[in-house]
């Protein structure tokens, strides 16, 4: 089943163990059951210590190839084999195999009558003889209790069974003794002082009016083990007990990317989607739209021709296909097609654990490339918070292993546990975070959509608005006014501003402009009259030239006239 | 008791079976026990078988054997187990359905 060769090692020799092959308590033990050592197992009606007992039986047959005995001091073989069929182990045929050897103890007092000193040698040789038989390696005795029911002699009794304990240990085979819970004390019959080396206790406990069966260590000699309670189921596949922490961080990623189904949420992230495999959670308040967010990602893988699951919790099925026709978000026909699946139930119809099982089931069968569990936050009214917490640890592991894409929607408000829940509980295992918000403003409310983390690749660090309309979901471009960022209303009116500020800055221009036209009419106009004075200046001025030209040459002439000799009067005068 | 087993007691014979282990202290002591009763208050009309469950293994979860020693009474009346080694005379003759003779 599992391969724990490759559990990092300390060098130290550590304690040989025997792989129970029961899920989960093997992480707990760090290896399993104290080998050739006895186990106790503790706990009240109906806790499951016999399947506990048998599974560790039936494992290590198929498994580890090591044969088994059961010795039973209450239930008689065939009605052993009768209840566990349903769980697929079939005893008969083990037994048939030589692999498994029952032995029924018939304790009954009213046919006893002690005679005398006497011990349980017959106990002894039963059990030796049964391993021999078979070459036992793991034995199981279910309910040894029971003997004190059968013998008054206590003083023997207990001595027998601690003698029964060394000789089960001298002869090497891991044995689990299991043992009703007592009155302040783990066993009634105070067992546990006799079994030092492992005892592990189940309870069974009714909080809320669910059922939560848990395990706990209480001691292991030699070595280290979980000290915590685990939840533990018991299924149609046997126990499994729930660790939180021991699944080792080392599964293979995907450098693939999925589509969130909206373009432009894609847009923000640096390689437009998600990493395939990786878990991706969506928190917003009340009515943000995160099942839609989460319906638009279904319905993308679908559209990849790829399986979806979809866990609602709120929704049936029914009701999720019509709502988000309402958005042209069509999921019937893939839900015709089969590559959708959708899983509604009430979380607090199982406890938490249950639910976990029937997810891994589902997922097992179904194989899909992506889950979607919308919302987790509902799971809180099943169990408390580090429940939740370990809940979905679990699950996002087993997910990332398989490498299936998961995303979770949570509903948020505010102040209350469920951000806790998102904060320090699941924020911390998802890779991708995205929130919804509500961005109020002047009298509405507009959605917000942001990228808190996405390991691995960058992202918009944008707040950007989306509305969810009757195409589907749109991401509409940041409008930054002085306020910071502006939506819905504050956007239109943002928008305007902005379009009248643009309007009066046009305006101004060439209002500029004309002003200059103006100027350089007036410009133009005086340079003219200037103009036409100048030539008025000159023309005058050249007048005056002229006129002095002429009286100059007049007078020129005039002198010239004086001073030449007069021939012309004298002859005029001698004719006279 | 169960009346029915004192319907013939002085008549009736005994088929005892007595499991031992080996040579242990509490099983040598069974066989001596039992033999002293049967000898002295069943004679003649007794069969005892006893066996060694060591050399039988199988047989201790045949017969349902816990405690050792054990000594089952298989008739007459119902079959009767007793564990111990028979040192407890008056529970031994009390179980077995054997009548003191008040001497």
């Amino acid at each position: 089943m599992h391969d724990y060769t490759t559990l990092p090692s300390t060098g130290l020799p550590t304690l040989p163990k025997a792989p129970s092959g029961i899920e989960g308590l093997d992480e707990i033990t760090e290896g399993g059951l104290p080998l050739g050592r006895p186990t106790l197992i503790c706990g009240s009606a109906g806790c499951g210590k016999t399947l506990m007992g048998i599974e560790f039986l039936v494992r290590g047959i198929l498994d580890h190839d090591e044969p088994g005995v059961l010795m039973t001091f209450e239930e008689s073989a065939a009605e052993l084999a009768a209840n566990v069929a349903s769980l697929g182990f079939d005893l008969p045929k083990l037994q048939a195999d030589q692999k498994l050897r029952l032995d029924q103890v018939h304790v009954d007092r009213a046919e006893i009558e002690e005679t005398g000193e006497y011990d349980l040698e017959g106990l002894f040789i039963r059990l030796g003889h049964a391993i021999d038989a078979i070459g036992a390696k793991r034995v199981v005795l279910d309910t040894i209790e029971a003997l004190f029911s059968g013998f008054p002699n206590q003083g023997v009794l207990r001595s027998e069974i601690v003698r029964l304990f060394r000789w089960l240990k001298d002869k090497g085979v891991t044995t689990i003794i299991t043992a009703e819970r007592g009155e302040g004390t783990l066993t009634r019959q105070g067992l546990e002082e006799y079994v030092s080396d492992c005892v592990i206790l189940l309870d069974n406990r009714v909080i809320d009016q669910i059922t939560t069966r848990r395990l706990r260590i209480v001691k292991y000699r030699g070595s280290t083990h979980g000290t915590n309670e685990y939840p533990y189921l018991i299924t149609e596949d046997g126990i499994s007990v729930l660790p939180v922490t021991s699944l080792l961080l080392n599964h293979a990623v995907s450098n693939q990317i999925v589509s969130s189904g909206t373009p432009a949420l894609d847009e923000m992230f640096g390689r437009r989607g998600y990493y395939q495999g990786s878990s991706v959670l969506i928190t917003g308040t009340a009515g943000t739209a995160k099942t839609t967010l989460a319906a638009t990602f279904a319905h993308e893988i679908c559209r990849q021709n790829q399986r979806c699951l979809f866990v609602a919790f709120e929704e049936s099925p029914q009701q999720l296909v019509r709502n988000m026709q309402s958005v042209s978000i069509d999921l019937a026909p893939y839900l015709a097609n089969g590559l959708l699946r959708i899983e509604a139930t009430r979380p607090t119809l199982n406890g938490l654990e249950r639910h976990l099982v029937t997810l891994h089931k589902i997922i097992k069968d179904f194989k899909p490339a992506a889950v979607v569990i919308d919302p987790i936050s509902n799971l809180i009214s099943v169990g408390n918070l580090s429940e939740v917490k370990s809940m979905l640890t679990r699950l996002i592991d087993f997910l990332k292993v398989n490498n299936i894409t998961a995303l979770f929607t949570a509903l948020v408000s505010g102040r209350s546990l469920h951000q806790e829940l998102t904060e320090d509980g699941v924020s911390s295992l998802v890779d991708t975070w995205i929130s919804v918000r509500d961005l109020e403003g002047i009298g509405e409310r507009n959605r917000g959509i942001s990228i808190l983390k996405s390991r691995g690749m960058s992202h918009s660090n944008k707040v950007r608005e989306f509305l969810v309309t009757d195409q589907g979901v749109q991401l509409l471009d940041v409008v930054v006014g002085p306020g910071g960022i502006v939506s819905g209303a504050g956007r239109l009116a943002q928008q305007q501003h902005e379009q009248a500020q643009l309007l009066t800055a046009q305006q101004e221009q060439q209002r500029k402009d004309r002003e200059l036209e103006r100027r350089r009419r007036v410009l133009e106009a005086t340079i003219g009259n200037l103009r036409t004075e100048f030539e008025t200046v000159e023309e005058e001025l050249r007048r005056i030239n002229d006129e002095e030209l002429t009286r100059q040459q007049t007078l020129v002439r005039g002198k010239a006239q004086f001073t030449q000799p007069l021939p012309l009067q004298s002859k005029r005068q001698s004719n006279s | 008791m169960d009346t029915e087993e004192w319907v013939d007691p002085v008549e009736a014979s005994y088929v005892l079976h007595l499991y031992i282990t080996g040579a242990t202290p509490n099983s040598t002591r069974a066989v001596r026990n039992i033999k002293e009763i049967c000898e002295h208050y069943l004679k003649g009309r007794y069969e005892l078988l006893i066996v060694d469950v060591y050399q039988q293994t199988g047989l201790a979860q045949e017969e349902q054997l816990i405690g050792v020693p054990t000594l089952i009474k298989r008739s007459p009346g119902l079959v009767r187990r007793l564990v111990g080694d028979l040192s407890d005379r008056e529970r031994v003759l009390k179980a077995l359905g054997i009548i003191v003779p008040s001497a």
